[in-house]
């Protein structure tokens, strides 16, 4: 049985890479002593499918990736309750588990579902003025190419389309900003975003904020259960879900 | 008393690798700072990725952190782009614990392992903020600490380093930290003098060292100071299970597994290994508490591999059977459908290697298996004492194969005393008859040789040999890449010999080499143990200039009669043991395990009054076991599980 979970990577752990992460979470689910399924062969692998990888560095208060258990859908149901802080307690400080729900049969990977993603840019207290331009040069633009290299090869696409949602608010240490960057065909990234028009915007931290499936003209969380997860059963709390917050409300920098 | 972090972190954004520098380690435990404890930075002189699975480190670390009167952080070699970024920005070496600045504690002490990293200790004394040389430290100023194998020849780094600690640390870091808070009102010199008198620590400015023509002469300047300094010894390896938190890194790093330490201390009698002389006797940890130390590690740290760590772990008493432990049930490994959990052997005498423990081992993931013949032929390996035959090497790898294993490592030293190219050739010799046996068990059976350039070490019977020059050792090397071209079944790989040499001159070098150290370390050459960094015209151009001969410190034999500069310095073997030993060599003539066989008094255990701790007394099943002689029934192979060690 699969189980789709919900993570949190903040603070110092931003400077551990995507290895390092999967790493850390092969030995997070044996500490925890999940029954989690291992691939055959010589070098068996603990069977976990992590989404799109972020970059070293950034933040997130939205990561999945999913597990498979040797479990039965009902027995599944009953620990996905338990696992945010059965892993919780077992990881590194700055991740945490927020949510977990069994996924049904069949459901698309995080890979293939995931159409978009909310980031949010830290700016500086002197910056406002300058984002606010760069934000409104953006949004007037008519297409917005982006030049990228792959396998040697460039090629200019344009990603208008890809790029909504944008906002400025405040914060703690400055304000921020908060774009939505689709991840169809290929994912706009947050530096490639941030060079979309010249002068380029100068910003400090990142952090993903949310993931999106956007499917039928609807668009989902990945614990929600459109994306193909089982629904709570029985008393399973409420909180078994990630905390849903509204797409166009940009978080604060909790520092 | 302020934590670097803030000013620290907006670098890492710039730097490769960041999550070295983060710390947050599963099993990192630095107690409280306060005042009157003693504040101890260990630092291992490479970068994070090497020197974070360095067990001594990880050991003392948690003793001085148990302890009430100490505290201790760790620090690593800062990687060159983010040195770059400290000195532009002004900030010193820092702990990656809490990131402190390395002049907020008393003791810097370094782990010196090899002595390529010399210059890196250099550096890193300068980057903490104090005067790189002893002699230039005020009142205030950190101490200059350092341990290790290398200590065992401390005087290239006599100029820098303050005192040094021979042999095991256990007992002897708290012993430190105690002289330290005692007598630190009194000033440095005060605390250099009591520390000089401790057992087993060697304060290199208490000696006058003074040099006429070819002979060298040692004398205690200070009254406190002993003639000689022996090593520390703890008499007991199960009183000490350390690590017991054994910290858990979020970045790859080297060997990122857990690791427990079996025995210490080795009497196989290699000549050529200076760890083997040095850390005598044998101590072997119970077998109960090794068993306790995987599980519990196992499961505190999630890992599924664990490697069983010792010079020499097939002589372990009872291996087969605590590998079988280990690798878990034979029906369904680690219980329901969770993989085995892989066993590494990291150090494996063939002689020891049998068909049962191959079949043990295979059951988890396959780790790569090394075996250590050092020499390419039966002679050669009576001069260096690696007593096994060939037909022990053929047993190991044909049992390697059986049991599935397509690929088998061979490590060899080239230019050891009385080699001929004979012996260079048996090498080639060798690594052909094993693809040959593996070719009867699995199909693309393959062998890869590894060689390394011999460089004597001080505390050994090849303390007195004069190496092989580099011209010599890239004529050995062609001759056996030649005989191996084009048998792609053999891979070939060496060391080079240019770095060889280096090693040479710093590890039988005296007090006049640290002039070349530093000279070296102020023209830019640190991580001289990485290829890409390693300059050996550096050390050249350095020796030339301060009038030393690389002839005089690498290729020259050494006569009974000289002082060498580690002779105030004791390991416990005695001078005529050792030359006795080195003079059997010339004649080609082996000394079985003292182990298993009556003592020859090199010194090691009479002199303190310890001996062996082994489980067994006899030797592991299989081989020949240094005779020379074939085993009474020989070991069958391509056999099952119920053969197995018949011997």
């Amino acid at each position: 049985m699969r189980v789709r979970l919900c993570w949190t990577k903040q603070g110092r752990i931003r400077f551990c890479g995507h290895r390092d992460s999967a790493r850390i979470w092969e030995r997070a689910v044996r500490r925890a002593d999940l029954p989690v399924s291992y691939t055959q062969g010589y070098t068996p692998r603990a069977k976990i499918a992590f989404g799109l990888a972020l970059a070293v560095g950034q933040e997130s208060v939205a990561e999945y990736l999913d597990v498979d258990l040797r479990l039965s859908q009902e027995e599944a149901a009953g620990l996905a309750a338990d696992l945010p802080e059965r892993l919780s307690a077992v990881l590194p400080e700055g991740m945490a588990v927020s949510g977990a729900r069994p996924l049904k049969p069949g459901a698309a990977s995080l890979q293939e579902a995931v159409t978009s993603c909310t980031w949010e840019f830290a700016l500086g207290p002197a910056d406002r003025g300058l984002a606010s331009d760069w934000v409104g040069r953006v949004q007037s633009a008519e297409s917005l190419p982006l030049e990228r290299e792959r396998k040697g090869r460039r090629t200019v696409s344009d990603v208008r389309t890809a790029v909504g949602g944008l906002r400025l608010a405040d914060s703690r240490s400055g304000s921020v900003l908060v774009a939505e960057l689709g991840t169809k065909p290929r994912a706009v990234r947050p530096a490639e975003f941030l060079r979309l028009t010249v002068p380029p915007l100068a910003a400090g931290r990142i952090r993903r904020l949310h993931q999106w499936i956007m499917r039928d003209g609807e668009r989902y969380e990945p614990l929600a259960p459109p994306a193909g997860v089982l629904a709570p059963t029985g008393g399973a709390p409420a909180a078994a879900g990630c905390r849903a917050v509204p797409a166009a409300q940009p978080e604060v920098c909790a520092e | 008393m302020d934590s670097l972090w803030p000013a620290l972190e907006p670098l890492l954004d710039e730097v490769q690798r960041p999550a070295r520098y983060i710390g947050g380690e599963e099993g990192a435990c630095p107690a409280p700072h306060g005042p009157g404890k003693v504040a101890w930075l260990l630092c291992y002189p490479d970068s994070y990725e090497v020197g974070l699975p360095n067990q001594g480190l990880q050991i003392l670390y948690e003793i001085l952190n148990e302890r009430p009167d100490a505290v201790a952080e760790r620090a690593y070699a800062p990687w060159g782009d983010l040195e770059a970024l400290l000195r532009r920005e002004g900030l010193p070496l820092f702990s990656v614990d809490t990131h402190r600045a390395a002049g907020d504690f008393d003791v810097l002490a370094f782990n010196l392992s090899s002595e390529l990293v010399y210059t890196n200790v250099l550096n890193l004394i300068d980057l903490a903020g104090a005067p790189v040389r002893a002699a230039d430290r005020a009142e205030g100023d950190l101490l200059v600490a350092a341990g290790g194998h290398c200590a065992f020849n401390p005087e290239p780094l006599a100029d820098f380093v303050d005192f040094f600690v021979l042999g095991d640390g256990e007992e002897a870091v708290g012993e430190i930290t105690e002289a330290l808070a005692a007598h630190r009102a009194g000033g440095r010199r005060e605390v250099l003098g009591a520390l000089g008198a401790l057992d087993g620590v060697y304060v290199p400015a208490a000696y006058e060292v003074s040099f006429a023509g070819a002979s060298m002469t040692v004398a205690p300047r200070w009254p406190e100071a002993p003639e000689t300094v022996h090593k520390r010894t703890i008499s007991s390896l199960g009183d000490w299970p350390y690590p017991k938190r054994q910290l858990v890194p979020l970045t790859e790093v080297v060997h990122d597994r857990l690791n427990v330490e079996v025995f210490r201390g080795c009497t196989r009698g290699c000549r050529f290994c200076q760890a083997g002389m040095i850390t005598r006797p044998v101590r072997e940890r119970p077998g109960a508490q090794v068993r306790t130390m995987i599980e519990e590690g196992l499961r505190r740290t999630g890992y599924d591999e664990v490697a069983l760590t010792s010079l020499s772990t097939a002589d372990f008493s009872g291996i087969e059977q605590l590998v079988a432990d280990v690798v878990g049930p034979a029906d369904g490994a680690g219980g329901a459908g969770c993989p085995a959990v892989t066993v590494s052997l990291p150090s494996l005498r063939v002689d020891a290697f049998t068909v049962g423990l191959a079949a043990e081992l295979q059951r988890a993931r396959r780790t790569g298996l090394t075996f250590a013949p050092e020499a390419g032929s039966w002679r050669l390996r009576q001069v260096v004492n690696k007593l096994i035959s060939s037909e022990d090497l053929e047993a190991a790898v044909e049992a390697a194969y059986s049991q599935g294993w397509r690929r088998v490592k061979l490590y060899f030293l080239v230019g050891l005393p009385t080699e001929t190219d004979e012996d260079v050739l048996g090498i080639a010799g060798l690594a052909r008859r094993c693809v040959e046996l593996g070719r009867r068990h699995v199909r693309g059976a393959s062998v890869t040789v590894s060689v390394g350039g011999f460089v004597p070490k001080p505390q050994t019977p090849f303390q007195w040999f004069g190496q092989n020059t580099v011209a010599e050792l890239r004529r050995k090397l062609a001759l056996l890449a030649e005989d191996l071209r084009g048998d792609r079944s053999v891979k070939l790989r060496w060391h080079d010999p240019e770095a060889t040499l280096v090693e040479g001159l710093a590890s039988r070098g005296d007090r006049r080499l640290g002039a070349v150290i530093e000279d070296v370390w102020r023209r830019g050459g640190t991580f001289q143990e990485w290829s890409e960094h390693f300059d050996c015209d550096l050390w050249l151009d350095a020796m030339a200039r301060r009038g030393l001969s690389v002839e005089d410190y690498a290729y020259r034999h050494r006569s009974e009669a000289e002082t060498l500069p580690w002779d105030h310095l004791s390991a416990g073997l005695h001078k005529d043991f050792l030359w006795q030993d080195w003079q059997d060599a010339l004649a080609a003539s082996g000394l079985e395990d003292c182990r298993w066989t009556p003592c020859y008094d090199c010194g090691a255990c009479t002199g303190y009054g310890i001996e062996h701790v082994v489980a067994s007394a006899s030797p592991p099943a299989g081989g020949s076991q240094g005779t020379g002689h074939a085993p009474p029934v020989p070991v069958r192979l391509g056999a099952g599980r119920e053969l197995a060690g018949v011997s």
